[in-house]
């Protein structure tokens, strides 16, 4: 009779490739198998790397992996992964360089996951630990948490308190472990402290995180929604990230204001770090001045490092905020995508009550099922892009107007040494004409002024070669974290995207019979 | 067989990919259960898209007496299927049967326009993008393409597979008359007519519902079917927003990924370079990971839009039959008037054993009908679970195998080979 017609499916061009797939099963408990059995050999595999940079769009991953040999290959790989500490030194040792170590917890190498969550401090603890050994002997067992948000008062002249708690066995504190409760704007305080004491020498002192007076009121205002407690976590995480940066640079732990910060349990209110108050606004209005004066500075720059660099880091600031941006929109449709699949699994649902075939009304009950663990999985994943990535990039922007000021300092303090060698010349000038004048006392006076300037300009020269140097040092300091911290949160990133897939992979799974159950 | 769809730009698709490949027809030909019929088979073989108007190139093979050849093909546009549709619909003998629901208009409105605005701001971007986006859009316009082309080609299958609607003349005129059926689309008129009679239908529709069901059977397939042709609307449009929202997120994995390959090449940090391109391979995957997604919601928006027409072309059976239930009705109280007056009664009695008629051989059919209507839908959403299932299976362990793979062996290659000393 009637003949079974159904909207035929749009012809796939990917499918052919997976086709090759059919027993992606047994490639993935293959895996498993070969990484539980072969040894750990010293000798990296050497393998080509041509695949990185032409594909660059859009890679078929499909054709890369599935080859005839690609057993071989898994086992290459997995020589390289250890599984077990003990089996970890052998991989470090033959090489000449110092090897990092695979910055992958068990639980990473191993495709079957059982755990979700990845035990973060731990990852980042020993990575900085090791890595930190190797170069340049910059050990600081020294580790900084900011927790438990509190607020404080109420109204409009409440604020938030967060516990810092410092874990230490450097002999410069007093004891091993202790917290004390700071606000935001003792953050601030400390920041602003630092900046003024080592900037104009050329440190690049880590910049505090953002005000916000929209978040910051709502929070006040005591709006118990969840963008508050989100706007709260972010900054307790931002807070965090800053003083561990702060403390990692071997000068500005020195610092007496940083360890008070710390350390003592009552603090002297910031109070000039509010945006509107008298210094805000002077420092506006310094601002203001500095950018006239940068651009007036025709600095002669006798030094091609300094040049390229600073051109460098002009296009690294436009590449970032490019990429911040994209990021950002990424977070956004992800959680239109997870508000989406949620409202997609109640219809599904709807649907399979009214569906008056059993089996196909609960195939359809399964299916909103599994859409709503994976709108779940698609807020995690949000989560991730956001913390992991986003905030990253943000700090990273705020570093480099940092990088960008200390560099301005330079020209300054060049500036300085050039002003200081004009006014000597014009002393030099005058002690001339006094001299054919024949004036002794005012001769006198003369003399020792130019003696003044000589020194000036002699000092002068000095600071600006010590801020060159210590910038060159700074900028050294700065790429080497730069890629530390963005290795270390591109794995923590590429580990939340695999455990996404481990899920996906285990609901469609879980689907599939019930799907084939339909009679 | 070559599809040609020109979108209006420099070059047209014509060596593009053969898109009733093989394994689309084969596809088709599981589907629509045909393949031992050799009585008529209907496919459409060829498409031309034009400026504003889609040309289908219908092909029949047919070893029925009814037509002059064994094989032959005319080329008919989306006005001259409505036509064989309405012609069904208006059709008395056929009241009882589901019509198969006509296709909707092809609509490239949208994607001629992406294209256009991407003509004029080819300017502002790189030849990179630029190629890329053009790219996009036109694998979209071909998409959109072939769906209509499907959608056209279903109905006709659907009426060809039908035992009574494949005898239809009509039906063989549009099938074999190589001439334009000059049918012209309604005008403003018409198409108010039709609204109006809409209205009156469902209006009708009210009324008539009122009425339970005598038989179980009609009574249930009612309920049921008023209630599951709202739910399956409202799951398409929801299935349609997670189609966007995924490739929104693709998108967004391709920008990233651009900008990423941008640091990484400016950077002047060896190494830096070297990181840029492990969350750039990770991107790309994400991107093509959301593009499946994408597409599966689009199968399934598909499918759920198919059998809102179906569950509709249901209703209006349903509805056709409770209208000659009604005028059964009717005519049994005008026979009885009329036996009471004494007046006109041989006239009643006739009127009424017509009616009478008519709904049984209604009910009749309509029964089958529903069955047979069941049977398709189940079917459908098997085939179309089960694969949606299997896809996103079959790419969620791809994507997986690949992030696991390059993941070391990206990671651990070049961290060993090149060291963390830095680059100063």
């Amino acid at each position: 009779m009637a003949a079974e017609r159904e909207p035929p499916p749009l012809g796939d061009a990917r499918q052919p490739d997976l086709e090759e797939l059919e027993d992606g099963e047994d490639l993935f408990t293959s895996t498993v198998s070969t990484l539980e059995s072969s040894p750990s050999s010293p000798e990296p595999a050497s393998l080509p790397a041509e695949d990185i940079s032409t594909n660059s769009n859009g890679p078929k991953p499909a054709e890369i992996i599935l080859e005839d040999d690609r057993e071989d290959l898994f086992a290459e790989a997995t020589e390289e992964v250890s599984l077990d500490s003990p089996e970890r030194e052998p991989i470090l040792s033959p090489e000449p360089t110092p090897a990092i170590t695979p910055v992958t917890p068990t639980t990473l190498v191993a495709p079957r996951m059982e755990s979700k969550s990845i035990a973060a401090p731990v990852i980042f603890d020993r990575s900085r630990e090791e890595i930190e050994e190797e170069a340049n002997g910059d050990v600081f067992d020294i580790e900084i948490n900011v927790s438990d948000p509190e607020k404080v008062g109420d109204g409009m002249n409440a604020y938030m308190a967060y516990r810092v708690t410092t874990k230490t066995a450097l002999p410069m504190f007093n004891k091993n472990e202790f917290s004390v409760k700071r606000r935001f704007s003792d953050f601030l305080g400390l920041h602003s402290k630092l900046a003024t004491k080592y900037m104009h020498v050329g440190y690049i002192v880590p910049p505090a995180p953002e005000k916000s007076i929209v978040g910051m009121t709502k929070v006040k205002v005591g709006k118990e929604d969840s963008s508050s407690t989100e706007f709260v976590e972010k900054r307790r995480a931002a807070l965090e990230r800053y003083l561990q940066r702060t403390v990692k640079h071997p000068t500005l732990l020195q610092d007496p204001d940083l360890r008070q910060f710390l350390e003592s349990s009552e603090l002297p209110r910031a109070v000039n770090t509010q945006a509107l108050s008298g210094a805000g606004i002077l420092r506006m209005v310094n601002k203001a001045a500095d950018a006239v004066n940068k651009m007036t500075i025709k600095m002669n720059e006798s030094d091609a490092w300094f040049e390229e660099k600073q051109q460098q880091f002009e296009n690294l600031d436009q590449q970032l905020r490019k990429l911040h941006a994209s990021v950002e929109a990424l977070v956004c449709h992800r959680k239109e995508l997870s508000a989406n699949t949620a409202a997609f699994a109640k219809s599904a649902a709807m649907l399979g009550n009214s569906e008056d075939h059993t089996a196909l009304s609960r195939a359809l009950s399964q299916l909103a099922e599994v859409e709503e663990k994976i709108d779940q999985l698609h807020q995690e994943q949000a989560f991730a892009d956001f913390y992991m990535f986003s905030e990253l990039l943000g700090d990273y922007i705020r570093l480099i107007a940092a990088v960008k000021g200390v560099f301005d300092h330079r020209m300054k303090c060049w500036q300085k040494w050039q002003d200081a060698q004009v006014t000597l010349q014009k002393k030099r000038e005058a002690e001339a004409k006094l001299q054919l004048a024949n004036k002794p006392d005012k001769l006198q006076q003369a003399k020792d002024e130019i003696k003044e300037w000589e020194t000036k300009v002699q000092q002068g020269e000095r600071d600006f070669e010590q801020i060159s140097k210590t910038i060159r040092k700074e900028v050294g300091r700065f790429e080497r974290e730069r890629v530390r911290d963005f290795k270390t949160v591109i794995v923590k990133y590429l580990e939340s995207l695999v455990q996404t897939q481990q899920q996906l992979i285990k609901y469609w799974e879980a689907f599939l019979p019930e799907a084939k159950a339909i009679a | 067989a070559e599809a040609c769809a020109s979108p209006g730009m420099q070059e047209g698709l014509d060596d593009g990919p053969d898109f009733l490949s093989e394994e689309d027809r084969g596809l088709r030909a599981i589907n629509v259960d045909l393949q031992t019929d050799a009585a008529l088979q209907v496919d459409i073989s060829d498409a031309l898209s034009e400026r504003d108007k889609v040309k289908f190139t219908v092909h029949t093979k047919s070893s029925l007496p009814n037509f002059k050849q064994n094989e032959f093909s005319v080329v008919r546009q989306h006005e001259e299927f409505i036509w064989l549709h309405d012609s069904f619909v208006e059709n008395e003998d056929y009241a009882g049967y589901i019509i198969p629901p006509a296709p909707p208009r092809p609509d490239f409105d949208a994607s001629r326009e992406k294209l256009q605005k991407l003509g004029e701001g080819e300017g502002s971007m790189t030849k990179e993008e630029f190629t890329k986006m053009k790219q996009e859009l036109e694998a979209e316009y071909l998409a959109i393409f072939k769906k209509t082309v499907a959608m056209h080609e279903v109905f006709l299958c659907r009426v060809a597979a039908h035992p009574i609607l494949r005898k239809d003349l009509n039906f063989h005129v549009f099938l074999e008359y190589n001439q334009d059926l000059s049918v012209r689309g309604k005008n403003k008129k018409e198409k108010l007519e039709d609204f109006f009679k809409n209205m009156v239908k469902s209006a009708d529709g009210v009324i008539v519902s009122g009425v339970k069901d005598v038989d179980d059977f009609f009574e249930h397939e009612r309920t049921f079917l008023v209630e599951y042709h709202n739910r399956v609307k409202d799951a398409s449009a929801k299935s349609d927003k997670m189609t966007r929202s995924h490739k929104n997120v693709a998108d967004d994995y391709n920008r990233i990924g651009s900008s990423l390959y941008t640091l990484g090449t400016q950077d002047s940090t060896e190494i830096f370079q070297l990181y840029c391109h492990i969350p750039l391979f990770y991107f790309s995957q994400q991107k093509i990971e959301a593009r499946v997604s994408a597409d599966e919601d689009l199968k399934l928006s598909d499918l759920l839009k198919y059998y809102l027409r179906e569950s509709q072309a249901a209703k209006d059976l349903l509805y056709r039959r409770s209208r000659s239930l009604v005028d059964y009705e009717n005519a049994n109280k005008a026979l009885d008037k009329a036996r009471a007056k004494n007046k006109d009664v041989l006239q009643a009695e006739t009127t009424q054993q017509l009616c009478c008629q008519k709904f049984e051989k209604i009910s009749e059919s309509a029964k089958q009908e529903l069955i047979d209507f069941k049977t398709r839908r189940v079917a459908a959403f098997r085939k179309n679970l089960v694969e949606l299932a299997e896809l996103e299976l079959k790419h969620a362990k791809v994507t997986g195998i690949y992030f696991c793979f390059h993941f070391r062996q990206l990671l651990f290659h070049r961290i060993i080979e090149v060291g963390l000393e830095g680059t100063l």
